[in-house]
């Protein structure tokens, strides 16, 4: 029997209604608020707004519910809003060293002025699974944390500043930068070209997909362009986000958001130029996202080889190569593009198989 | 013509970005062939999709325009009736299927039979618009050997084609050198339709989204597909005719119609099929059960566009 194989405005609106339908699941179900898939959800509504490039939790957890849960369509959501968006504004550098802390820890120092605080972690959890969580309602009584004796300490200076003040590691600006007061290019305002520089770099990083950085960082790891880490601090909490405005000529501060940060302080054998000191590696992203910021600073480190006179012998380290393909929104588009029809370029194909195996039949019966 | 959806500016795109996509058009123009990259907008539609060629659209586009869109050649495809759509919803323009009536043709993946005239224009959507890409994987290097003109690589590439197969195995995106200067990925269209290309009357505007890349061939510019004085270019035929409307000159569909080999051939071209059908032309299948069957349902979708567009 011969199926149609078209499809109109009809289908496309009997498609989308499939599709809200399935989203929303069985109605005699409760459906999710918004408000709690932004409280509940945290970390999912965090790492779409990283890849989304917009800090807006409601907006995050919204485009998770309509995106059916799914984390990479609700990115696209939220990166085709923004590219709507009218640009009012460009921040100050947030100063990270001012974190309200949630979490700090470093891995090269046993302690250090402000100390290890571990925060709100899965690092020691024993992966079991937690049935008293499918309870309806066993959660509401549950025990609030426990208060630490005393306060944070106001003063949680990073580690790379501290190393930074013996000189063992790297500063944290090129000394040879002509202009470091010029404006920070905008990824999303301008083409990218090569090689791109670090500001575009880690601009790209920071809202590149997860998977692909994780699995890069980890290739470095195992050979693969190795940069011999250490995670010299981690740190996780809420900044304050400043402008100057115009007609005012000093900082106001608009908002605060969570980030978390992680520098990586990495070997380096020193070369003609430079003597033997640490270098580093810089991760910076939206919200609770440790598993990100640690993989975004070792491909940062990696990538910056070519600077440090270090051969370029891995994907990791090739500029070209990781930014051209970080990007899940272009990634997810132009992988599944290859569903929409290719019925004229398979015709062409078949055409030119077939020809090719008429030539190839003729000449073996004249043989 | 129907009302635009309130709230949206008219194109979709703010007017910052379509002048900034302007400028790009217009250094494509000068420079035929020549990639120009540009600030490229992440759309409402994924990329893969058509970014690129809606984006230009969008920065063309007039209130008093007539769209056409089509992907494999027809109106019929799901992707160009979703695009169509779109800029229903955005710009509120008339839309239409007849090629002759259109001043906008966006495509994907063909040239329309019906030669195209003076004033219109041919918008293309470009997923690869670098045409050394799967020689040279590195912008950088190919920006270079482009500035360069050095385009050895491809006819090595072409060369090697004939030394393997016997003839130049690519079949679709066939490369050209536009104005003698720039080799040109001419989009995945099938080398059927390269020839339509040279010297054509109407302007090419080629929208790379993901890529970023904007190009163009201006009206009555050379383009000529690559080939070798013994190795002619030569361009897909068939031994038979359009199965629904007889055709023996345009680019043919194959459908598969059951499973024990059963093949309709039809024109790719639904709107130049529909057009020899009315004019009282008859293909061998056109009245089988699935010649008619796939008749019905282009015509089904046709009704469905015409009922959406009250213009």
């Amino acid at each position: 029997m011969y199926v149609a194989v078209k499809g109109g405005e009809a289908a496309i609106d009997a498609a989308h209604a499939q599709l809200a339908a399935r989203r929303r699941g069985d109605p005699d179900l409760a459906a999710l608020t918004v408000a709690q898939i932004r409280d509940q959800m945290a970390l999912a509504v965090a790492r779409i707004m990283a890849e989304g490039s917009l800090y807006d939790p409601d907006l995050a957890a919204l485009a998770l519910k309509q995106a059916w849960g799914d984390v990479a369509e609700a990115i696209f959501l939220v990166r085709a809003y923004r590219t709507t968006l009218p640009r009012l504004a460009v921040t100050r550098p947030l100063d990270t060293a001012a974190m309200a802390v949630q979490r700090r820890v470093s891995a090269t120092f046993k302690d250090l002025p402000g100390g290890q605080v571990l925060g709100p972690t899965f690092d020691y959890t024993h992966r079991l699974i937690d049935f008293a969580l499918a309870a309806e309602h066993g959660e509401d009584a549950s025990n609030p944390p426990p208060s630490a004796e005393e306060p944070l300490d106001a003063a949680m200076p990073r580690i790379a500043d501290i190393l930074d003040t013996d000189g063992l590691i790297e500063p944290e600006t090129d000394a040879d930068d002509p202009d470091p007061d010029a404006p920070v290019p905008d990824l999303t305002r301008a083409p990218l070209t090569f090689p791109a520089g670090r500001a575009l770099r880690l601009q790209a990083l920071a809202r590149g997909d997860e998977g692909f950085l994780l699995s890069l960082a980890y290739s470095s790891q195992r050979g693969h362009g190795t940069t011999h880490p250490f995670a010299g601090e981690i740190r996780m909490g809420t900044v304050e986000v400043e402008i100057i405005p115009e007609d005012l000529g000093f900082p106001v501060t608009i908002g605060v958001v969570t980030v978390t940060e992680c520098q990586m302080v990495n070997q380096f054998q020193g070369s003609r130029t430079a003597p033997p000191q640490f270098t580093r590696g810089y991760g910076l992203v939206f919200g609770f996202a440790e598993r990100k910021a640690m993989a975004m600073a070792l491909v940062d480190r990696a990538l910056r080889a070519p600077d440090l006179g270090e051969a370029v012998v891995a994907p990791v380290q090739d500029e070209e190569f990781v930014l051209s393909h970080l990007d899940v929104v272009e990634a997810s588009g132009f992988v599944q593009h290859l569903k929409l029809p290719h019925y004229v370029d398979f015709q062409a194909e078949l055409d030119a198989v077939r020809r090719m195996r008429r030539a190839a039949s003729g000449e073996g019966a004249s043989s | 013509m129907s009302q635009p959806d309130a709230g949206v500016t008219f194109g979709y795109l703010d007017e910052q970005t379509k002048r900034m996509i302007r400028r790009a058009l217009l250094k494509a123009v000068a420079i035929p062939g020549y990639q120009v990259p540009f600030a490229g907008r992440e759309m409402p539609l994924p990329y893969g999709w058509g970014t690129g060629g809606i984006q230009v659209t969008a920065s063309i586009i007039g209130p008093e325009d007539v769209l056409k869109v089509i992907d494999q050649g027809a109106d019929d495809t799901t992707n160009a009736v979703s695009i169509r759509r779109f800029f229903r919803r955005v710009a509120g323009v008339r839309t239409t299927e007849r090629t002759r009536e259109a001043t906008l043709i966006q495509t994907r993946h063909r040239i329309p039979e019906t030669p195209l005239g003076p004033g219109q224009i041919l918008v293309y959507q470009v997923p690869i618009p670098e045409p050394l890409r799967f020689m040279e994987p590195r912008e950088t290097e190919t920006r270079r050997m482009h500035a360069l003109a050095d385009y050895g690589v491809m006819h090595v590439k072409l060369y090697e084609d004939i030394a393997h197969y016997g003839r130049v195995a690519t079949s679709y995106d066939y490369p050209v050198m536009v104005n003698g200067r720039h080799v040109m990925a001419p989009s995945p269209i099938p080398k059927f339709d390269n020839p339509k290309m040279h010297d054509a009357p109407f302007l090419q505007l080629f929208g790379a989204g993901r890529e970023k890349r904007i190009y163009a061939v201006p009206p009555h510019t050379s383009v000529v597909s690559l080939d070798f004085e013994d190795h002619p270019f030569e361009v897909q035929g068939w031994d038979r005719v359009c199965d629904l409307c007889g055709a023996d000159d345009s680019y043919l569909d194959e459908v598969v119609t059951d499973d024990i080999g059963g093949r309709l051939f039809v024109c790719s071209d639904s709107d130049y099929c529909a057009g020899r059908r009315a004019d009282g032309h008859q293909g061998p299948a056109a009245a089988s059960a699935a010649g008619e069957a796939l008749a019905d349902t282009m015509e089904q979708v046709a009704r469905e566009h015409a009922s959406e567009d009250p213009a």
